[in-house]
């Protein structure tokens, strides 16, 4: 698969990272690159193997509704760099 | 019934499907040990987890498996006993993950059905595509501060059930009767309380038009609605402004819209469509979901007994009418208090008494069923009153009326008030005669044939003996002295 300029920018994008104009090319060449080489998997026949979606054999472990985490908002808000009035603040987003 | 639109240049259908998130009741999130209840101080109630604090690993929460499978059921649908978590990213200052945690290629609930009763008594079937588990963001408060969003994340990693409907639903109106029969389901089951004010209930509306019987039209979506009649406000507008776009030869644009209350509108939100690529993928950080098909039926017989079953047994056994079914069975705190007052007794009685009487007196003093001043007892009470004739159902309201007020019981009242309706013979005969010779003029012109003062005798005995006449002695006595 053959990645160009415009879907880089896109992933920057939604990824929320800068890309200068003039890395896109460069980018787009070492992406395809990487695909190229994972691609490679495709070759593999697969047929009739369950997909493996663990390496441990257990169930998800499971909680029970019970209360016993939260209330201690100090401590939540203790990193934010702006807390105000026991709010996260960030910069206005206004849809 | 016609649900189409009619435009200038004739018909057009309109096609809704609708997504509902449903707040799952539970005590603690869906992946952490934080409380879930509403209105706390904000930032009370969340976890290292919910907060996205690095390192942190989310661990589900058994009940609220069981709510989506009971909900599920209750829906008819397919559990599927292995289903995956997705992450669906996207930047948002209320979501700390950067991504929601939900459930994209496999389910934890497939295909059901929904059964909505229109006003013209005929059944529709509505579709359910799936169900599916999902965490709630946080909140974003806009208008706290000039410069800032304040974020509050109590909200955050609360479980969903995301409800997704086949486009299936062809008016407002269907889509208004299927959310609040979802509504009905959710709160019989005790799965989420359908409370649309504090947002445990919100739907997002996807709509197109087209000509009847044409291929489907290009759809808009219409963004977290949060009341029954805001989504019938704002699929109405959506419907007419895509029918007068394309009458005008445009083309609708697909499209994310935000429905404004105030102006009963709907308008394009600033992001565009193509801002949003989600890219899902598994959640390396939780398992596959997987069921036991033992432990799913033992929740299938457990499910309480359900609106439509309800409205069937209370046709068939109660013989009550399905609309009036209908309108007891909305509601299960309705059901329960009808079912108390109707046992042993005229149950059509009991469900006029109840839907009618009770609800419309409850309105208007802006009191719900459970916090009614009349117990069922003492409702089913007065109801006896009217069967063994001791009052007649006009005094009957009367005595409703000061029981709401005052508390008191309906034999106590009539007792007290005197309110026994009078079946004595002689003292109505006398009565009727009483309001003759007042009145000798008008029974010359009634025997003269103007039978319309017949009412005019009928309120004068009513009026001098209190109300209390039994009304059908009164009109056997009246209509034997007349004719005399």
């Amino acid at each position: 698969m053959a990645l160009d300029k415009t879907i880089v920018a896109k992933i920057a994008m939604l990824a929320r990272i800068e890309v200068p104009d003039r890395e896109l090319e460069p980018l787009a060449g070492e992406l395809t690159r990487i695909l190229t080489w994972i691609e490679q998997l495709k070759e593999v026949d697969v047929t009739g193997v369950e997909p493996m979606t663990k390496v441990a054999q257990m169930k998800m472990p499971m909680r029970d509704d019970v209360v016993d985490d939260g209330g201690d908002r100090d401590a939540i808000l203790r990193n934010a760099p702006q807390p105000a009035h026991g709010f996260f603040a960030v910069p206005k987003v206004v849809e | 019934m016609s649900k189409l639109i009619q435009g200038q240049t004739g018909e057009w259908e309109v096609v809704i499907g609708l997504e509902a998130h449903a707040q799952i009741v539970s005590d603690a999130k869906l992946f952490s040990g934080a409380a879930t209840s509403f209105g706390a101080e904000p930032n009370t109630q969340v976890s290292t987890v919910d907060a996205a604090f690095p390192g942190m690993l989310p661990v589900i929460n058994r009940h609220c498996v069981e709510q989506a499978v009971k909900t599920g059921l209750g829906l008819k649908a397919r559990i599927n006993l292995v289903s995956v978590f997705d992450r669906k990213n996207y930047f948002y200052a209320d979501l700390p993950a950067g991504y929601q945690i939900s459930q994209y290629k496999s389910p934890i609930v497939g295909k059901g059905e929904l059964m909505l009763s229109m006003a013209d008594g005929e059944m529709r079937r509505i579709g359910i595509t799936r169900l599916h588990l999902e965490q709630d963001a946080g909140k974003s408060l806009h208008d706290r501060h000039p410069a800032l969003t304040y974020v509050d994340l109590n909200r955050a990693g609360v479980g969903l059930m995301e409800i997704v409907s086949e486009p299936d639903l062809r008016s407002a109106e269907e889509a208004g009767a299927y959310l609040r029969k979802l509504r009905s389901i959710l709160r019989y089951l005790g799965t989420c309380d359908g409370n649309m004010e504090e947002g445990s209930l919100r739907c997002d509306c996807n709509v197109s038009v087209r000509r009847p019987g044409a291929e489907l039209g290009t759809r808009t979506e219409i963004k977290n609605v949060n009341s029954v009649r805001f989504v019938m406000q704002a699929i109405d507008y959506e419907a007419r402004r895509q029918v007068a776009i394309l009458e005008d030869g445009g083309s609708v644009i697909q499209e994310t819209r935000l429905f404004d209350p105030h102006r009963s509108e709907t308008r394009p939100m600033r992001t565009k469509e193509n801002d949003y690529d989600y890219r899902y993928f598994p959640d390396p950080d939780l398992l596959p979901l997987e069921l036991d098909a033992a432990w799913v039926e033992s929740v299938r017989r457990s499910l309480p007994e359900l609106p439509d079953a309800k409205k069937a047994r209370f046709v068939s056994e109660l013989g009550l009418t399905p609309y009036d079914a209908d309108v007891l069975v909305a509601e299960k705190s309705h059901a329960d208090y009808f079912e108390t007052v109707a046992k042993g007794r005229n149950a059509r009685l009991a469900a006029h008494w109840v839907s009618v009487e009770l609800v419309g007196a409850l309105n208007e003093i802006g009191a719900g069923i459970d916090t009614s001043p009349i117990s069922p007892a003492a409702l089913g009470q007065l109801l006896d009153l009217i069967e063994d004739r001791t009052i007649s159902g006009r005094i009957a309201k009367d005595v409703f009326a000061v029981m709401l007020e005052t508390g008191q019981g309906a034999v106590a009242l009539v007792e007290e008030r005197g309110l026994r309706q009078v079946t004595d013979n002689d003292a109505i005969a006398s009565a009727i005669d009483a309001v003759f010779a007042a009145h000798a003029d008008k029974v010359a012109e009634y025997r003269s044939g103007k039978d319309k003062l017949y009412g005019f005798f009928v309120g004068q005995v009513m009026k001098a003996m209190g109300g209390k006449a039994n009304p059908g002695l009164l009109n056997e006595l009246l209509k034997n002295k007349l004719t005399r």
